[in-house]
Formats: C-alpha cells, structure tokens, sequence
C-alpha cells in the first residue's frame, strides 16, 4: 500500500528496509520524515492537533505518488501522514523513494512532500501554553510546490 | 434542483460551529462553488465574515480540489476549508 493516513507512530527503517527488500534493481533510496517542532513563529508549541479530511486524503496522497511516478523515474513510494495528538519531536510525516539512481530519488521526494504541503487535506492546530491556534499556510509553499 | 452535502474542516469547521450540512440551491441555472460561496455568504455572521472576497478559501468537489467556477451537480459533496497546512 503506497499511502497510509493513521494515528499510530512509524517505522521508518523498517518502511525503507522494505523497499529495499523487495526490488533488487534499486540503487537509490531518498527518504523524508517531518517532525513536531517546539516553536513555531516565536511561541512555544506544547503540541499539535493534526485534522484531516477522511475519503479525500488518501485519494489525494495517491495522486501525488502517481503524479511522481510519471514525471520521475520512480521504482516504488511510500508516504504515511499520521493524525490527530501529537508532542514535540513527534515523527509526522514519512516519504521514502526508491529509483535506479539518486537524482529521481531526491527529486521525487521532494516533489511529494511540495505537493503535500500544497494539496493534500490536512490541517494542523498547535497548542501553546495558554491558548490553541491553527497554523496558517505559508506562500513559501505555494512558491515550492510551483518550481515542478 | 442541485442538493449538495457541505462538509466544513479545521478553522471553518469551528468558526461555522458546524461539520456540515445539506444545502439546496433550487433550481439556479448553472451553479458553480461560486453559487455556494454566495449563497453562504448572504447569511451573515461567521459565512460572510470567513467567505468574504480576499478570505484564502479552497474547495473540493467529491474529494476533488477543485476552484470557484467548478460546476456543482445534484448529490456532490462540497468541501470548504482553509489552505492546507500537513506535512
């Protein structure tokens, strides 16, 4: 399964120790994973909530493991997203790539993770020490997702 | 007649204190998301406030992003909600 949308936490050695596992014909593997930061905007963030849109989001994660499987020399990808509480230092998001060489492996790895950031339905609430908010889109990642 | 089933998420979800609801347009000729937008909007309150022209809204249309002049059709589901920040 190429996409995953759970609350549990992941393993990312063993998500690339499977890919590399299963194709031989592999040279490259590239992998991403996202963090829970603890500051965001100058304020301490105790926590974050992260929402999502259930019956799109893992239609939209799919589109975008496609679309990076047309556009680069992709063998296999995985991304897994999780939901709802999570701390600081909290794993959020993997990507992991695989392709014969390196460059389609960076290339397509950042490309998901642009048009994650741009497309796919998630939202997230932080939690400071006295008050919750939700964080607001960045241009900056409108601009990343545009470069492809 | 174009019945829709609206489904608000994170901040609007919240500021509608709402996670949805059906909306009948009647009989509009044509309706796009811009039909919808409108139509929420002329409630007041909340929808006019978090509607209003300039307001970073994006849509889906059955699980679709999809932009202000996508048609809507009788049985969709209409998602409205914030720019997306995962990742």
């Amino acid at each position: 399964m190429p996409v995953r949308v759970q609350s549990e936490d992941f393993d990312a050695g063993a998500a690339i120790a499977h890919l590399r596992s299963a194709d031989r014909g592999a040279g490259a593997i590239a992998a991403f994973i996202g963090t829970v930061r603890d500051v965001n905007d100058d304020a301490t963030i105790t926590g974050l909530t992260l929402e999502h849109y259930p019956g799109m989001t893992e239609a939209a994660l799919e589109d975008i493991v496609a679309e990076a499987k047309a556009r680069f020399d992709v063998r296999d990808a995985l991304v897994v997203h999780r939901v709802g509480a999570l701390l600081p230092g909290d794993q959020i998001v993997l990507v992991v790539v695989s392709s014969a060489h390196r460059a389609s492996a960076f290339d397509a790895c950042a490309f998901i993770m642009d048009l994650l950031k741009t497309r796919a339905p998630f939202w997230k609430k932080e939690r400071l020490p006295d008050a919750e908010r939700w964080v607001e889109a960045r241009a900056s990642d409108d601009e990343a997702a545009a470069r492809w | 007649m174009v019945r829709l089933r609206l489904v608000y998420l994170a901040r609007l979800r919240e500021a509608f204190s709402s996670s949805g609801e059906r909306l009948d347009l009647g009989a509009q000729d044509a309706p796009t998301l811009a039909t919808v937008v409108a139509t929420l909007r002329a409630r007041g309150g909340a929808f006019e406030r978090e509607l209003a022209p300039g307001r970073a809204v994006r849509f889906a249309v059955n699980h679709r992003l999809a932009r202000p002049d996508h048609p809507v059709a009788d049985g969709d589901e209409v998602a409205i909600f914030p720019p997306v920040t995962g990742g």
